[in-house]
């Protein structure tokens, strides 16, 4: 089983009436709250944490795209990602994802994950997520009716460009180029794995099953919200005659280690407070910009033939969590925490449960300082991750993790700079 | 008063539905936000001296798909071909918000298509000093308030009626508003300003005192824009939806500017 450390990067002083005097954490939020000296060192700590993650031996660290967020920093992941690639050696570097029709032309996109995948010596994951409406059709004004479209579309231009071995022509309905070439070139071969979040529509798992690609469903509400998704998701796999290989997907989750239950509780109340209760306050009135969901999922709502659990558990809000809450959040498996032991039983049941062989894991949430951070890190690393990782690997193999230049080629920044 | 009959026209995009009434000039009719899920009562009064002509436009109920249409281009054409095809060419042309912005796109691009205009609070226009509401990031439960001064009556209007699969009501609603924001996302700015200078007929500009999502000072923008003789119709106590809140001063605004001009 893989183990991916994902930053979401939170803005970690939103004021303890935020959600009392503000609408919401996401395309509204008051720039006033933002002081770029705290943004200073909270990327650099984040950063940081991101740094040790993979030095303590973390299968890969994850950066993500969201705007006008507060509890997600980075409008350009690739910025950090690529930072990432210098500052470690050996962990994959998951780019999760870049919101593909949001960059005109897409070739940016195959442009700059080429360069990081260069950079890092072939540890590109590529995510590739359509976008949350927040992002892409209120922050960023695209169409929600062509948001879609275009995501395909990028798609088909991306992988095309990474593959050819020529100069071509690119006519689509969004994106005409007279000269597709992407320089550089992705180490790996024939393109990185690409890896697509997802929130449970039909339409995504046959996208990815038909372009070789793995699906991770991302909520925050961790693995007991994900359950009704992926077995829907392998459902439809196997009705399409796919072999249910746990590598092929991921769900993310949160995690809090301490040397007892007690500990835990103790110590990631206060950051899971502020991030389900402060960083996911988000007004309803974005979450459904007319176009954005396709007629046929719509129709699939409104006559509840078929309920998607995507509906029944937003994946951003609407669980209802307060301050206070605890309780619920851990109880109902938002955030596992406990010793080590429990944690990584937690985990194996979850990960047998939903047939899912790769774990993107917030062990940063909400507020959290560096120093818990890292204890978190270290422990989840020493004390959970042995106990884990040989899952599924007897089985399965692993066709969508990334094939870096062998060690002894690769430029190790340290040695680099003496 | 006759009864309304309903046809069907062929365009190339697709076939569309025609709802008439009335005998006598025609007159066309473009309709707003959720189009018609049923008649109006402005049509009815309309209908007393006129022959009215009432094509769905692509989206909306009884028009056909408009996801091909991928920019404005593509829906004034699709406007233009359905008002053609409904044979509006050259009569007077009334048209309401989402509506009121194709209807004045013809009158720009086809000068021969349309004799008089009637825009009843048309989108196309955003102003910086003055913005419009994003009508697209609204609660779905708070949108009849927002967009008409009447929110019961208009709920009821668009409410399922009995014996309609309500699935597919609410899809036809939904459809509608996708419609609208295909065309309109972000701002609802069409970039109508531009053209309106070569509206040269003579055209009445007529909104609620009371809009909450296009503020009525627009009006006079419209009026100013357009080298046509143009007056203004401001009317009390209306919102967005002015056709549904006010018919009555609505039919005899227009009336009166139709008689006269």
């Amino acid at each position: 089983m893989k183990f991916l450390w994902f930053h979401l990067m939170p803005y970690p002083d939103l004021p303890d009436d935020f959600k009392d005097k503000h609408e919401s954490v996401w395309v509204n939020i008051d720039p006033g709250l933002f002081d770029p000296e705290r943004g200073h060192e909270v990327y650099n700590e984040y950063i940081d944490e991101l740094e040790f993650a993979a030095e303590v031996g973390l299968d890969a660290i994850c950066v993500n795209e969201h705007h006008s967020n507060g509890y997600g920093l980075m409008p350009s992941p690739n910025l950090i990602a690529s930072i990432l690639a210098r500052g470690t050696s050996d962990a994959a570097i998951c780019v999760m994802g870049n919101s593909l029709a949001l960059y005109d032309p897409p070739t940016r996109v195959a442009e700059e994950m080429a360069m990081i995948d260069c950079i890092s010596g072939g540890r590109l994951i590529a995510g590739f997520p359509v976008g949350t409406p927040m992002d892409t059709c209120y922050a960023y004004g695209q169409n929600p009716s062509l948001l879609r479209p275009r995501y395909y579309e990028a798609i088909d231009l991306i992988t095309k460009a990474w593959k050819a071995d020529a100069p071509f022509a690119y006519n689509g309905r969004f994106n005409q180029q007279r000269y597709v070439n992407v320089w550089p070139r992705p180490v790996q071969k024939p393109r990185p794995p690409v890896w697509v979040p997802g929130s449970g529509s039909v339409e995504t798992w046959r996208m990815c099953a038909d372009n070789d690609f793995l699906y991770a469903y991302l909520s925050y509400f961790g693995y007991k919200a994900s359950e009704a998704v992926m077995k829907g998701y392998w459902k439809e796999m196997g009705a399409m005659g796919m072999e249910p290989n746990p590598f092929q997907a991921g769900f993310l989750q949160a995690i809090g280690v301490a040397e007892t239950r007690k500990e835990a509780e103790e110590l990631y109340a206060e950051p899971g407070n502020y991030f389900f209760d402060t960083c996911l306050h988000l007004s309803p009135r974005f979450a459904s910009p007319p176009g954005y969901t396709t007629e046929e999922t719509l129709r699939a709502r409104l006559s509840s033939q078929i309920v998607t659990a995507a509906n029944r558990s937003n994946r951003f809000s609407g669980s209802g969590i307060n301050r206070g809450a605890e309780r619920k959040m851990f109880d109902e498996g938002h955030i596992i925490i406990g010793s080590p032991d429990e944690v990584a039983d937690k985990i194996r049941e979850a990960a047998i449960d939903l047939n899912v062989g790769n774990l993107l894991m917030l062990l940063h949430f909400g507020n959290m300082s560096r120093d818990l951070t890292n204890y978190n890190t270290r422990l989840f690393a020493e004390k959970v991750m042995p106990q884990l990782t040989d899952l599924f690997e007897d089985e399965w193999e692993h066709k969508w993790w990334p094939e870096p230049m062998d060690a002894a080629k690769r430029v190790v920044q340290s040695e680099a700079a003496e | 008063m006759s009864a309304m009959t309903e046809r069907t026209v062929e365009t190339s995009g697709g076939s569309t539905r025609v709802w008439e009434m009335g005998t006598g000039d025609p007159v066309g009719y473009f309709a707003g936000l959720h189009g018609l899920p049923a008649w109006l009562p402005l049509l009815d009064s309309l209908s007393a001296h006129r022959q009215v002509v009432v094509p769905s436009l692509p989206g909306y109920p009884g028009g056909y798909d408009y996801e091909p249409l991928d920019d404005v281009l593509d829906w004034i054409l699709a406007a233009r071909d359905v008002h053609a095809a409904s044979g509006l060419g050259g009569a007077d042309l009334i048209g309401a918000s989402v509506g009121g912005a194709l209807a004045a796109e013809i009158a720009a691009a086809w000068p021969d298509a349309v004799r008089r205009l009637v825009l009843i609070a048309p989108y196309g226009m955003y102003v910086d000093e003055e913005p419009s509401i994003d009508v697209f990031a609204q609660r779905q439960e708070l949108l009849s308030s927002i967009i008409s001064a009447k929110p019961d009556a208009y709920d009821s209007y668009v409410d399922t009626p009995d014996g309609e699969d309500e699935v597919e009501w609410d899809l036809t609603r939904f459809r509608a508003q996708m419609a609208a924001a295909k065309l309109l996302w972000p701002l609802g700015d069409t970039r109508l300003a531009k053209r309106l200078a070569r509206i040269t007929q003579p055209a009445l500009i007529i909104w609620g005192a009371d809009d909450q999502v296009l503020p009525p000072s627009y009006a006079q923008r419209f009026a100013d824009a357009i080298s046509g003789e143009a007056s203004v119709c401001i009317i009390e106590g209306a919102g967005h939806k002015v056709e549904f809140d006010a018919p009555d001063a609505v039919a005899d605004a227009i009336g009166e500017f139709l008689n006269e001009t």
